[in-house]
């Protein structure tokens, strides 16, 4: 049994600690929107905060987590940021399959929440873990640009 | 080869141009279930009285946007207020066959293309059933009333909302043949409208297939043959059984599945699993293997795809012979194949991103032995689709677990199975040999393809009796330039590999081979390839069209920065055209970067525009991301790709410059969710030829080989 604090609420939960925290929220706590997608830290789309910083969820064991706290995207409109780069994700309308896009918009929110006005450089790095295989990178760069000039305003 | 597919032999791929009045079978039994409160004229729409408009598309929501396309052709005849319209995902039903495939499936950039007419028709028809129930109401004549957003007004001024004529409206005749508007009259087709599927998609909580959770349902993992078409021949479950939350170890024809609580814990058992295989006639199956075949098989007479004049009788005075060949892929949708059944005493359930709901009906009431009518699927969103999901692989695997376990079972593969359930475009080899006249004119070209047959793969499409199979040739069989001898042959060849639909089909590397040749013959002409091919293009004004277009706003001819090239490329698929201008640069080690793609697009009448330029620029990452690293390879039987890794997809920091131009056109509408894509690949190695002099005649492009 591991206790977790997920958006705020304290979770309990009856896994191995090896459980990838990905597992734990989508098959123990039935959280779905943290995506599976390839297991290995590879392509972002499990991206949740731990602490406030990303983290692929599909390779860290929920062990980890104890005494910390995870944000998954269903508490994203919670936070300023968050509720800015969603407003700005469907200001451009950018998801295509949409499968990507948890993962995207919470590599974002943590891009913005360390660095109110990133730069190409910047958002290349920060976002570069994340893979969209329906190529909205332009877009989701267009989205991260205009949330950056909401948090400033 | 698999076998998985052969209760599915069933032909639904009619591609006779059959299209449908919005009065398909099923529809009016349908619309008869309408509760009192609706209006409910056909099974695509309903009109709530709190004046909400739902739209039912049939059809699979992968990304490119069709639940958003779909709801704009019934909206605009329906004279609907948008901000009021919603969308619903259909059950499969006979209602909501794709008009042009015969069967409810989503694929082959269909769903604009078909569901033009059918799709106004049903909203133009409860318009009118609507105006009628409003005239009877203010006892007026029907032609004194017009509609707009969304409510009917009378030439006094009067008006009324259609929430308010639901009941009215109802009892009103289906009209057969409703009068369509004017293109000039739309106000919501051509618009840029916002996709109604985004807020789900934002905030987490629209559901995929992987995101179906059922009472006391399993999740299964399966060990698949390592090798294509072995079987496991002793299977010793002992450890996987010990792993906390495993359930059951089921042998099935795919594979071994571990059932268990939840994912982790059905890897866990899996991979627990200890499996002798017998790795089958695939066992030395090796990428050399396969080009060595395909290859020689090119240089053999094949069967005859296109012939006209006389190759053999013009030579010309300069000639030209080349060989291409392009790899297997796999399509690496971000959501692995997954899906979720439900074998009950009654019927069978299914839940999954499914491009085939109409195909899987058919398959699975086989798996089942149950009849059509008691297999239902829920069509889930769509984690990528690409053509991946077009296979039942997945839904049957699913489904026979569910039937042998006794509970619902959800079969997830992991995205190394993904990568491993083969389904890969085909690898194919082309020869080409061209001559040119004096003046530069190409007089003949041959172009002789070697591949596996998609048709014969796919279980309901069988090679037709010219033995050629048209999407192994699609791309060659039809370059347009007007050249007088023209021959192109096709060689049937069966690697051993399952194939199947990727994105723009046997376009994807079929158009690479083609006008990377034309670019040679250009070279060797000593002409512009944009003149050369224009000059060729004479008969053709829709490729010629979005080639001037491209070149146009790419700035064609005009200087770049230091090391910055063009190419061009141009192609139609699936009804479209679209030429493409890409500009790369190569660095001393031989990796190209593209900076900037120019896109010109002429799918005929445009539904949405940025729905159409965002699936250009899709195709186009889609393509470059081929272009640069896919390829599947075979080592002793077994693909030696298996994650992202592996098998790299382009990301953030390489993501070139995009800008689509539509061509204005009154042409009928036609798919854009895989017309994008052919035309990338010869632009960018163009480009690259121009950077450096080297011809990339093999893809994925080797930095290797361009290395200064």
């Amino acid at each position: 049994m591991v206790t977790l604090n997920v958006n705020g609420k304290q979770l309990q939960a009856d896994v191995d600690a090896d459980t990838p925290i990905l597992w734990v929220l989508r098959d123990t706590l039935g959280m779905t929107g943290t995506k599976f997608g390839c297991g290995m830290a590879l392509c972002g789309a499990c991206t949740v905060h731990l602490d406030g910083a990303p983290i692929r969820s599909c390779m860290t064991p929920v062990s980890a987590a104890e005494g910390r706290k995870i944000t998954t995207i269903e508490s994203m409109s919670a936070s300023r940021v968050g509720k800015a780069v969603q407003a700005a994700w469907v200001k451009h309308d950018v998801p295509q399959c949409g499968y990507c896009q948890s993962g995207q918009i919470m590599s974002a929110a943590a891009l913005l929440a360390s660095n109110a006005k990133p730069t190409d450089r910047d958002i290349d790095a920060a976002m570069s873990g994340n893979v969209c295989r329906c190529g909205t990178y332009n877009q989701i760069r267009a989205a991260i640009k205009d949330a950056a000039a909401t948090l400033s305003a | 080869m698999r076998t998985a597919f052969k209760p599915s032999r069933r032909n639904f791929l009619k591609t006779s141009g059959l299209v449908i009045g919005f009065a398909l079978p099923g529809a009016q039994r349908l619309a008869e279930a309408a509760t009192p409160a609706e209006f409910k004229p056909n099974a695509y729409l309903r009109v709530g009285a709190d004046d909400r408009v739902t739209v039912v598309v049939g059809l699979s929501e992968m990304g490119q946007g069709v639940h958003t396309a779909i709801p704009q052709l019934v909206a605009e005849e329906l004279d609907a207020d948008w901000t009021r319209v919603r969308v619903e995902q259909a059950p499969v039903d006979e209602a909501y066959k794709n008009p042009i495939f015969g069967i409810q499936a989503t694929g082959g950039s269909t769903s604009v293309n078909g569901n033009w007419g059918p799709m106004r028709k049903a909203g133009a028809a409860a318009r009118e059933m609507l105006v009628a129930a409003a005239a009877q109401t203010w006892k007026v004549d029907a032609s004194e009333c017009r509609t707009e957003k969304g409510a009917v007004v009378h030439k006094s001024g009067k008006k009324l909302s259609y929430g308010k004529l639901v009941a009215a409206a109802s009892k009103q005749p289906v009209p057969k043949e409703p009068k369509l508007k004017d293109a000039s009259e739309f106000k919501i087709i051509g618009q840029n409208l916002r996709r109604l599927d985004t807020p789900q998609k934002v905030n987490g909580s629209g559901k995929y297939g992987l995101d179906v959770r059922l009472p006391g349902m399993l999740t299964a993992v399966l060990a698949q043959p390592p090798v294509p078409g072995g079987k496991a021949v002793s299977v010793d479950d002992s450890k996987a059984k010990q792993v906390k939350g495993v359930r059951q170890v089921i042998q099935i024809p795919q594979g071994v599945a571990v059932l268990a609580d939840g994912y982790w814990q059905a890897k866990k058992g899996r991979d627990a699993l200890q499996i002798q295989w017998d790795k089958g006639a695939n066992a030395g199956l090796s990428s050399e293997g396969v080009t060595k075949m395909l290859t020689e098989a090119t240089q053999q007479e094949g069967k005859v795809a296109r012939n006209e004049g006389s190759v053999g009788s013009a030579s010309g005075a300069k000639t030209l012979e080349a060989v291409y060949e392009a790899p297997y892929l796999a399509h690496a949708c971000m959501e692995p194949m997954n899906a979720t059944a439900w074998v009950k005493k009654d019927g069978i359930e299914i839940w999954a991103g499914t491009q085939s709901q109409g195909p899987n009906q058919g398959i699975l009431s086989h798996v089942g032995s149950v009849d059509p009518k008691q297999v239902k699927v829920n069509t889930m969103l769509l984690g990528g689709g690409f053509g991946r999901r077009f296979a039942p692989d997945f839904t049957i695997a699913a489904t026979v677990l569910s039937k042998m376990s006794g509970k619902p079972v959800k079969l997830v593969y992991s995205r190394e199975d993904d990568m491993r359930a083969y389904f890969y475009r085909p690898a194919s080899v082309t020869r080409f040999a061209a001559g040119l006249d004096e003046s530069g004119k190409p007089v003949s070209f041959t172009a002789r393809v070697a591949s596996p047959s998609i048709m014969e793969a796919s279980g309901f499409m069988k090679l037709p009796p010219d033995g050629v199979d048209s999407f192994a040739v699609e791309g060659v069989k039809d370059v347009p330039y007007d050249i007088p001898n023209l021959r192109v042959e096709y060689s049937r060849q069966e690697p051993g590999v399952q194939v199947w639909f990727w994105r723009s089909v046997g376009h994807s590397q079929n158009i690479f081979f083609s006008e990377s040749f034309i670019d040679e013959l250009a070279n060797a002409a000593g002409k512009d390839p944009f003149e050369f091919r224009r000059s060729l293009l004479g008969k053709q004004p829709r490729y010629k069209g979005v080639l001037e277009l491209a070149a146009e706003r790419a700035g064609w001819g005009k200087p770049l920065p230091q090391g910055v090239h063009r190419g061009i490329a141009v192609a139609q698929s699936f009804g479209s055209y679209v030429a493409e201008v890409a500009e790369v640069s190569v660095d001393k080690d031989g990796r190209p970067k593209v900076h900037r793609v120019v896109a010109a697009v002429d799918c005929g009448e445009v539904v949405n525009p940025e729905i159409v330029k965002r699936q250009c620029e899709s195709a186009i990452v889609f393509g470059l991301t081929a272009a640069l690293y896919g390829k599947i390879t075979f080592k002793d039987g077994q693909v030696e790709q298996g994650n992202f890794d592996t098998y790299p997809m382009l990301r953030m920091s390489e993501m070139p410059k995009v800008e689509v131009y539509i061509v204005k056109s009154k042409e009928h509408a036609t798919g854009m969710g895989e017309p994008g894509l052919p035309a990338l690949a010869p632009a960018v190695t163009a480009a690259i030829y121009r950077a450096t002099g080297k011809r990339i005649r093999k893809l994925p492009i080797d930095p290797e080989a361009l290395k200064a």
